[in-house]
């Protein structure tokens, strides 16, 4: 992949709102050529979507639990993790998956509005799953840093002297 | 107060910087953009951070030796080697000194005899004829000029050389305009230096921050290490202007010459800032590598909405500034930078206060976020079409 789609990319993950003209500008293309380098990437599905991350904990209106569960799986021949990691992810209630290197297979990120609603899917959906050998779960306390943003950074004042040679 | 003759005349007659006078200006304002700040927009890396607390909680709080820790100086050796071809003795070839500052303050304390001259090319930093002067030398200052892209012409050099020419001071690339001295341009100004057998001061300190072409320092150009102090430090590269540590190499008599004067008036850089740095020059190549892509960026940016609104400008090859004309205005740059903080409360420093040359520009440093970079030039253009 040449630079500038790299360049591109990393602008665009760290910042999904900023403005073409301005992606254009700073690395040194013409908006129609950032507009058609967005095209191919997302054709390419190298892009696959745009999100905003959003600190829930500040929204007052909002209840809901984090979990993350590691799973233990038997893997299936021809198949591997493949098929039951997509029984899982299918899930709405399921966030993120990932398969593992180390003492579990999978690891999996489930959201719910309170911690029974997060067990009942544990005891019912998860566990029951015919390959599925155990679950640990671990409730999420409170959110430091996520992708890369740390999440209570409210000192970001300058603390550089105004005028300096 | 009354005259009581308690000052020394050098000092007293030196004139304070004209920055000084903006950053009073601007600090009494609030809500003001200040695109007048030549340090890093970014916390130093936590590795760095991180390692000079380790120091501490390990109880490195002792002098170290008075050029600095040994393995900081072998670190300091292997990097310019590596990066940049250069070839220095940590033993005795490298010094650790307390900011760049300080490491051009003992240079030209070591080399200057009363009355003999230092070149200065301008635009420059402010500092680099005061310690002249404070050195006991004679500042000469050449303008490098805008038609040249702020690039000295050697012949500019060879006509001011006297039989007092000891020195001349380069930086590249250079604050304030940006400007990248390229290996063709260093060693026709290297001939001069040569044929004149002068000593080379190179202000180093934006080497990392070379955005189109690779650094070239001319320590490595042949038959110039011997004639050459390489002066460079932590603050730029690695955003660690607040720890205050530089460095200088160079010809072995010299660096001991400085050490000389080094022992007696600092003993040693700080020690929790010399552990820091040493993590900086061993992990801190990706933090290094990140912060300049986000600061070439920026540049394209800022040189694009600069040029887009009427203020030409060429596009500086490094450093984190960007040096305009304001000239279609028909303002000096005092006049510019003053009616700009006023009325649209963005800071920008004047260029004259870099020197005769700088009049007529403007140093606007992009080392600031997006969002305020965006904000100020929407500011400045709606200023600046006040006078079209």
């Amino acid at each position: 992949m040449e630079q500038k789609e790299l360049e591109l990319l990393k602008l665009l993950e760290r910042n999904g709102r900023l403005e073409t003209e301005k992606i254009a500008q700073m690395i040194e293309l013409s908006t129609e050529e950032v507009v058609a380098m967005i095209e191919k990437l997302e054709a390419e599905h190298a892009i696959i979507g745009y999100s905003t991350l959003v600190n829930w904990s500040n929204v007052l209106e909002y209840e809901g639990v984090t979990a993350m569960i590691d799973v233990k799986v038997t893997p299936v021949r021809g198949v591997g993790f493949d098929k039951i990691a997509s029984r899982i992810y299918r899930f709405p209630e399921v966030k993120a998956v990932y398969l593992m290197s180390g003492a579990y297979d999978l690891s999996i990120s489930v959201e719910g509005k309170t911690m029974m609603e997060i067990s009942r899917f544990v005891s019912d959906k998860l566990s029951t799953l015919d390959t599925v050998i155990s679950t640990t779960t671990h409730f999420v306390l409170k959110k430091y840093k996520h992708d890369g943003i740390i999440f209570d950074d409210d000192d970001d004042t300058d603390k550089r002297i105004m005028v300096s040679p | 107060m009354m005259e009581r003759g308690f000052l020394a005349k050098s000092v007293e007659q030196l004139k304070p910087s004209g920055i000084r006078r903006f950053f009073d200006l601007a600090s009494k304002m609030e809500n003001v953009i200040s695109l007048g700040v030549g340090e890093p927009d970014f916390v130093t890396p936590w590795n760095v951070i991180e390692a000079s607390y380790h120091s501490l909680e390990q109880g490195y709080t002792a002098y170290t030796a008075n050029a600095g820790l040994l393995e900081l100086r072998q670190q300091i050796s292997k990097y310019l080697n590596v990066n940049y071809k250069m070839d220095y003795n940590p033993e005795n070839q490298v010094i650790v000194t307390v900011g760049a500052s300080q490491a051009i303050d003992i240079t030209l304390r070591a080399i200057l005899n009363p009355g003999e001259e230092v070149i200065v090319v301008e635009p420059c930093f402010v500092s680099y004829a005061p310690a002249v002067t404070l050195a006991g030398g004679v500042p000469v200052t050449v303008s490098a000029e805008a038609d040249n892209e702020f690039k000295i012409r050697p012949e500019q050099i060879q006509e001011v050389i006297t039989d007092k020419t000891k020195a001349i001071i380069l930086c590249s690339p250079n604050n304030p305009t940006g400007t990248v001295l390229l290996k063709e341009d260093l060693e026709e100004i290297a001939a001069v230096i040569k044929e004149n057998n002068l000593l080379l001061l190179s202000d180093e300190i934006y080497a990392e921050l070379s955005y189109d072409d690779n650094f070239v320092s001319p320590a490595s150009l042949e038959g110039m290490s011997e004639r050459t102090i390489v002066i460079s430090g932590f603050s730029k590269a690695f955003a660690m202007t607040g720890w205050r540590l530089g460095y200088a190499c160079g010809p072995e008599d010299i660096i001991a010459a400085m050490t000389k004067i080094h022992q007696y008036t600092i003993m040693c850089a700080p020690t929790m800032a010399q552990h820091g740095a040493l993590e900086a020059l061993q992990n801190g190549e990706d933090s290094v590598r990140e912060m300049k892509t986000s600061y070439r960026q920026r540049r394209n940016f800022v040189v694009k909405a600069l040029n887009d609104m009427g203020l030409s400008c060429h596009l500086p090859g490094g450093a984190f500034y960007v040096f305009p004309s304001i000239q279609a205005t028909g303002l000096s740059s005092e006049q510019f930078a003053e009616s700009l903080l006023q009325e649209e409360k963005v800071a920008v420093v004047p260029g004259n206060v870099f020197g005769e040359s700088g009049e007529g520009y403007i140093r606007c440093s992009y080392a600031t976020s997006l969002k305020q970079l965006d904000e100020s030039m929407k500011r400045i253009s709606r200023f600046v079409h006040k006078f079209s």
